[in-house]
């Protein structure tokens, strides 16, 4: 058993016996009760499962928990509250890019690296940057439309 | 939970990683970027009594300028390379190879060394190293030792790393390509190629004076076609040549069947690629010459 201490959505937590084969994946929802973060293949192909580990995402069932001690997390609770919603989440619902609802944490985490890090100009800029998560539900079009108005409104320009 | 249980030791130093692999007798893994190790713990076909945390290593993550040679270190991950000017201005193919390599979020965590090692047949980093001919180094209980990139990729997933060594470094010669091109197709953007072919020309007057060729994707490891760059050298440059040069890539591999492609697909894919590679490739010399 190892002691980690990580900071999830701005608050810290100090766990004192984790198992070095547990999986940051389950961590998060197992011990931290934070099941926003959902969990589909556990081999790195969905998506499902991104968060931000200090500031770039990351697949949550592709690390171990205790390598993330001393990190900074952030998962899609930390995003924005279903009372005041951030920009990319307001654009997911304004859009409808989601439909079941299973993808799209992983989509938001994603989407949050993407509009960081690219100037998502083109629509294929945003597919290619998309093209790591898998959805049952929407066929993509939607999601990609909400990300898109979230990178306009980004830069200040109409969407 | 999904991984069999294992010890876990995450050294500050190279030096201590060997000792670690040493005293696991073989039964140890190294864990770089996890994103090849970690889904086969989570499928139980690597079952390690200890798992050896490279991430806690300082000063294995660079990329050096070294004149006419790039040094990379180990632990550096895919993103930092695809970013790198250093890399876009004196490796530029491998910098456009680069945002092939799986998808964002696996790119921030995948390094070269655990690339290099597991030997993906379809990765891409694999075939770049053989196509710069560039040299591994490796460290063990016996000290460092360096190995060519076509030596050490022995079959599909073996390297001819011993269970007690690490990868410390790769080494990219830089070469004198006057045009080149990077050219794969994969089913989703990002996913493992199923062919994929890097190729570079020197011309001269009205033909060619040199040329280099690696391929990846229809061979149990990637190769470089140096029989093939003769051939192509030989080649007038006319209408003919792209089609000509396919013929030739083609006749120097078989691809064989598999869950995700037949042989005949896979040998269709790389003659189209060989034939686009080949036009990219004459097209940016004329733009430089
Ligand atoms: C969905 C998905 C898609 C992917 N698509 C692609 C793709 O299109 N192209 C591609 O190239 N890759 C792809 N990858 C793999 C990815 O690039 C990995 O990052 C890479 O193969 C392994 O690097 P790593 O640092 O994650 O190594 P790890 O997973 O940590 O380790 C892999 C192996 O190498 C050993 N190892 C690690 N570092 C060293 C070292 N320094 N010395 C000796 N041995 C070492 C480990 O013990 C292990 O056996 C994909 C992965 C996923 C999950
Ligand atoms: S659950 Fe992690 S990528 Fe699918
Ligand atoms: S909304 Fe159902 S999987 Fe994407």
């Amino acid at each position: 058993m190892t002691k980690i201490s990580v900071k999830v959505n701005g608050k810290r937590y100090d766990v004192p016996d984790v198992e070095p084969r547990m999986l940051l994946s389950d961590f998060l929802r197992d011990r931290l009760g934070l099941t926003g973060t959902h969990v589909g293949c556990e081999h790195g192909v969905c998506g499902a499962c991104t968060v931000l580990v200090n500031g770039d995402s990351a697949r949550s069932c592709l690390m171990l928990a205790v390598q993330t001690d001393g990190a900074d997390i952030l998962t899609v609770e930390g995003l924005g509250s279903p009372e005041e919603l951030n920009v990319l989440q307001s654009q997911f619902r304004e859009h409808h890019g989601l439909q079941c609802g299973y993808c799209t944490p992983g989509m938001l985490m994603t989407g949050e690296d993407l509009l960081r890090k690219y100037p998502l100009a083109t629509d294929e800029e945003i597919r290619e940057g998309l093209s790591g998560n898998l959805c049952r539900c929407t066929g993509y079009q939607n999601i990609v439309a909400a990300i898109r108005s979230a990178a306009a409104m980004r830069t200040g320009k109409e969407s | 939970m999904k991984p069999t249980k294992f010890d876990y030791v995450s050294p500050s130093t190279v030096e201590a990683v060997i000792e670690a692999l040493v005293a696991s007798n073989g039964d140890g893994k190294l864990l770089a970027g996890g994103q090849s190790l970690l889904p086969l713990l989570n499928f139980r076909m690597a079952r390690p009594s200890v798992l050896i945390d490279l991430n806690r290593i300082e000063g294995l993550s660079y990329i050096k300028d070294r004149g006419d040679r790039i040094a990379i270190g180990a632990l550096t991950r895919h993103r930092d390379i695809e970013l790198s000017p250093l890399i876009a201005s004196k490796l530029p193919v491998m910098s456009a190879a680069m945002r092939h390599v799986a998808h964002l979020a696996i790119r921030n965590r995948g390094t070269i060394g655990g690339s290099l090692s597991h030997a993906d047949p379809a990765a891409e980093l694999p075939m770049l190293a053989v196509f710069y001919d560039a040299t591994v180094l490796i460290r063990g209980p016996h000290g460092l030792r360096m190995v060519a990139a076509e030596e050490f990729f022995v079959d599909a997933l073996t390297s001819c790393l011993k269970p007690d060594e690490i990868v410390v470094e790769v080494e990219f010669p830089v070469l004198d390509h006057g045009g080149w091109a990077f050219e794969e197709i994969a089913r989703r953007f990002g996913d493992f190629a199923l062919a994929s072919i890097a190729l570079s020309v020197r011309r001269t007057g009205g033909g060619l004076e040199g040329a280099r060729i690696a391929v990846m994707g229809v061979a149990d490891t990637p190769v470089r076609l140096k029989q093939a760059e003769r051939e192509l050298v030989a080649l007038p440059l006319d209408e003919q040549a792209p089609e000509l040069c396919s013929e030739i890539i083609a006749s120097k591999v078989s691809p064989n069947d598999d869950l995700h492609a037949s042989g005949e697909y896979r040998m269709h894919l790389l003659k189209h690629l060989s034939r686009r590679a080949l036009r990219t490739a004459l097209a940016s010399t004329d733009q430089t010459a």
